[in-house]
């Protein structure tokens, strides 16, 4: 498809198809490829020249568009959006609590969760994608949360919601227990920050390019402060016996009643946690509203939703989602089982695909890097398709676990360039590239693709998924 | 536990010998052996939790074209709703352990059999998930019958076979990829598999200039996967330093929908029922067809309220007791009106 080329400021209308929005015609944007500043000025810009901008007011009003041929704007007495009173600054708004739960505002509403169109048959067994290429920081809205569900949600009567500690046989847990919400929520609680990805996030890319958006490569991804009771918390409660438990089984109440096995010493680190809140107010019903299991690093298969019950045992269990899916098909043929960290990996959400540059100059790169072995340590960032790399800043907080955000300044001089950006962790592993991975694992294995992802940006501005070897 | 952690534990049983005992009273409360065993379901790879009963080959074929064949298809096969689950092992399969067709690149699919390696998993999970839209409602026997008539039809076993949960063991032998996994990987996070020095298997470099000769581009959207998600125009925000790339018709804000849509969809039935395409049940668009015109609605609001199986096939639709009338009504008149987005 042609991309509609932005008309140069002073053209007849600079409104264009593409960008026929109100934001647009607002003037704050110019226009590529005819810069209303030159190279030499950007970079004097870039070095804190500021009074150069002041005596440029005249030219930035130049570039305003929306009206008509040049020499108009120069004559006009600046931006209408400054000189014409806006109704929210001359009338009454709205009153409190109009909306009780307040919503994001109706110009946001691009940035939504969306499905793969063809990925599944049916949306009961199905992904929605989150949003990354429109997110800030590193905490994921609830409401953008990606979902996997295997067999529906249900907003689950938390007054009905039982939670079970057992064990595979008595002599693993001295006393079985059953725990309401009620009882839960006295315990002493912990909070913390942490990602977490879908075992296949990426996984329709192991061979090829095959999503045109970061939504669609890595938006099976989130991150959330969540808050629950430890585990090991409750395990000891039970009178668990941890020193002949090697595993547990965690288990949901939907209706898949997904099973998946953990081994205790993840459990008994006190990372894992029994979690019934999320960014502040309880889960989601789509994230397992009103207890999910919490562990970190892990993909999210076995962060089971609506958890009723801990099985505490000596030997893995092999179920479906180990045993069937969520295992990583190797060139010899072999499947590697059990497969579960989800290791260092990162990627750049502005610019990405299927997104444009609007003009040449000063960007920032923004992308959001993450291992399922601990901290990040840092992020490299390269524009050349990866013959060189500079290192990005690292946002804070840097989490455990976590996601972190990395940025890192970008002069674009209106060539082509590919982005890439590589993540290195506390434990000193750096993110790979697709050939290493390939050389390592081939192209078959739908899982824990964490390879570098490649954004190449054409003249026009545009930005398109690639890979690099 | 920490030499600190012991050393409170100490002081708390000086102190407060109860509280030590007993952490957190009043919290939680023993489980009786009946809710235990209620919701203990899972069986494990080397068959404990597995519960007696028996079933053959031919009560599994009745069962499973009864609740199953209208998603995985009559021969287990099918990929219209979810991957298949038959196809793609071999009688030498069966002797190796190891399915032969995973090692070839260009074979099209990866069928249940081919991959599974433990016959627990299957039995397991028949049992808690299925059948999908009723899950936990077969009988023991009737797992058994459903997993022999599988394997029947994976070829594993005979027609004449009888999986009970003495055979089933001997099943575990046979199975066609019953060797093909492997634990040798660094990607387990803890020990107990003996692979706590595995290593993860790519070692990048920090490497900051000159990494390489040439940047091999090895792949790239094709252009006729750039609409395949919509418009994504519509999927970026529409202020900021970028936009997104126009990719077809700018289409209408979605916050419209019909409010018997909003409602179907909050009921699950378009799990089922797709508007214009068969899933599990019949689209709606057939549905309109077959009742337009014959002043039905009153009936259909009683079936969407009950349930019912046998007008269009031998999978029952769950009944929805929490549905108001009203809303079940608004339901069928959207569906007789050919189930409208708006």
């Amino acid at each position: 498809m042609e991309m509609t080329r932005v008309r140069p400021a002073g053209a007849e209308s600079a409104r264009t198809d593409t960008f026929d929005n109100d934001s647009v015609a607002s003037g704050r944007i110019r226009r590529a490829p005819e810069n209303f500043l030159s190279r030499e000025q950007i970079t004097q810009v870039s070095q804190g020249r500021r009074d150069f901008l002041r005596s440029s007011f005249l030219a930035a009003g130049a570039a305003v568009v929306g009206t008509a041929a040049s020499p108009a704007l120069a004559q006009s007495a600046g931006d209408d959006a400054i000189l014409t009173p806006q109704p929210w600054a001359t009338t009454l708004g709205q009153p409190v609590a109009s909306n009780p739960y307040g919503q994001p505002s109706k110009y946001e509403r691009a940035l939504a969760r969306r499905q793969s169109p063809g990925l599944t048959q049916t949306t009961a067994a199905s992904v929605s994608f989150c949003p990354l290429q429109g997110l800030f920081g590193i905490i994921t809205p609830s409401g953008l949360h990606f979902e996997r569900h295997h067999q529906g949600w249900y907003d689950v009567d938390p007054a009905k919601h039982r939670f079970m500690v057992n064990g595979a046989t008595p002599e693993f847990v001295r006393t079985p227990k059953v725990y309401t919400l009620d009882d839960l929520m006295r315990l002493p609680p912990v909070s913390r920050m942490h990602f977490i990805e879908c075992g296949a996030n990426t996984g329709m890319e192991w061979g090829n390019v095959a999503v045109p958006t970061v939504q669609y490569t890595h938006g099976m991804l989130s991150c959330s402060e969540f808050t629950g009771v430890p585990l090991r918390t409750l395990l000891e409660d039970c009178g668990a016996d941890l020193k002949k438990a090697k595993f547990v089984l965690a288990e949901g109440g939907d209706g898949s009643a997904m099973t998946r096995t953990i081994p205790i010493e993840l459990v008994l680190s006190g990372e894992v946690m029994v979690a019934y809140g999320q960014n502040g107010e309880m889960l989601r019903p789509e994230n397992g509203y009103p207890l999910r299991l919490v562990v970190p690093g892990v993909q999210g298969v076995s962060w089971v939703k609506w958890l009723r019950r801990i099985e505490v045992g000596d030997r893995p269990y092999a179920a479906k989602d180990e045993a069937i899916h969520y295992i990583d098909l190797m060139p010899d043929g072999q499947h590697r089982q059990y497969t579960s960290i989800q290791e260092c990996k990162s990627v750049i959400t502005t610019p990405s695909g299927g997104q444009t540059l609007l003009d040449k100059g000063y960007h920032t790169i923004s992308g959001l890097a993450w291992s399922g072995r601990g901290k990040i340590k840092r992020v490299d960032v390269s524009m050349d398709g990866g013959v060189n790399w500079v290192e990005a800043t690292l946002q804070t907080p840097v989490l455990s676990k976590c996601l972190t955000r990395f940025t890192a300044p970008w002069v674009w001089d209106g060539r082509p360039a590919t982005l890439q950006s590589r993540a290195t962790d506390e434990t000193g592993f750096v993110q790979p590239s697709y050939g290493q991975l390939r050389a390592a694992r081939g192209t078959r294995s739908i899982y824990h693709n964490n390879a570098i992802q490649s954004w190449k940006v054409a003249e026009s501005g545009e930005v398109s998924n690639v890979q690099v070897l | 536990m920490s030499r600190f952690s012991k050393l409170l534990a100490a002081a708390l049983l000086l102190s407060a010998p109860a509280l030590a005992a007993e952490p957190f009273p009043g919290v939680g409360r023993p489980a009786t052996p009946a809710e235990v065993k209620a919701w203990d379901i899972d069986v494990g790879p080397d068959f404990a939790g597995l519960p007696k009963g028996s079933g053959s080959v031919e009560r599994g074929m009745t069962v499973w074209e009864e609740k199953c064949a209208v998603c995985h298809g009559t021969f287990a096969e099918s990929n219209s709703v979810f991957t298949p689950l038959v196809g793609g092992t071999t009688a030498e399969d069966v002797k190796t352990g190891h399915v032969a067709n995973l090692k070839r690149p260009d074979f099209p699919q990866r069928t249940t059999f081919m991959k599974v390696a433990t016959v627990s998993t299957l039995f397991d999970y028949i049992r808690r998930a299925m059948p999908w839209n009723a899950p936990k409602s077969l009988s023991d026997d009737d797992v058994y019958a459903v997993l022999a008539y599988l394997l029947n039809l994976a070829e594993v076993v005979p027609d004449d076979f009888v999986l009970d949960d003495r055979t089933i063991r001997e099943v575990q032998g046979k199975l066609p990829n019953r060797n093909g996994m492997t634990l040798a990987h660094g990607l387990w996070p803890g020990p107990g598999f003996g692979t706590e020095k595995a290593r993860p298997d790519t070692a990048n470099t920090g490497c900051m200039k000159d990494c390489k000769k040439a940047v091999e581009q090895v792949s790239a959207l094709p252009d006729y996967a750039w609409n395949a998600h919509g418009n994504l125009a519509q999927q970026n925000r529409r202020i900021g330093a970028v936009r997104g790339k126009q990719t077809g018709p700018e289409e209408a804000e979605a916050d419209a929908a019909a409010p018997a849509r909003a409602l179907a969809e909050r009921q699950g039935c378009l799990s089922c029922h797709g508007v214009s395409s068969r899933i599990v049940g019949p689209s709606y668009a057939e549905v309109a067809a077959k009742y337009r015109g014959q002043n039905s609605a009153a009936g259909l609001v009683e079936k969407v309220k009950a349930g019912g199986e046998g007008v269009w096939g031998s999978v029952p639709m769950p009944a929805q007791p929490e549905l108001k009338d009203e809303e079940a009504k608004a339901l069928v008149e959207w569906i007789l009106a050919g189930a409208p987005e708006k």
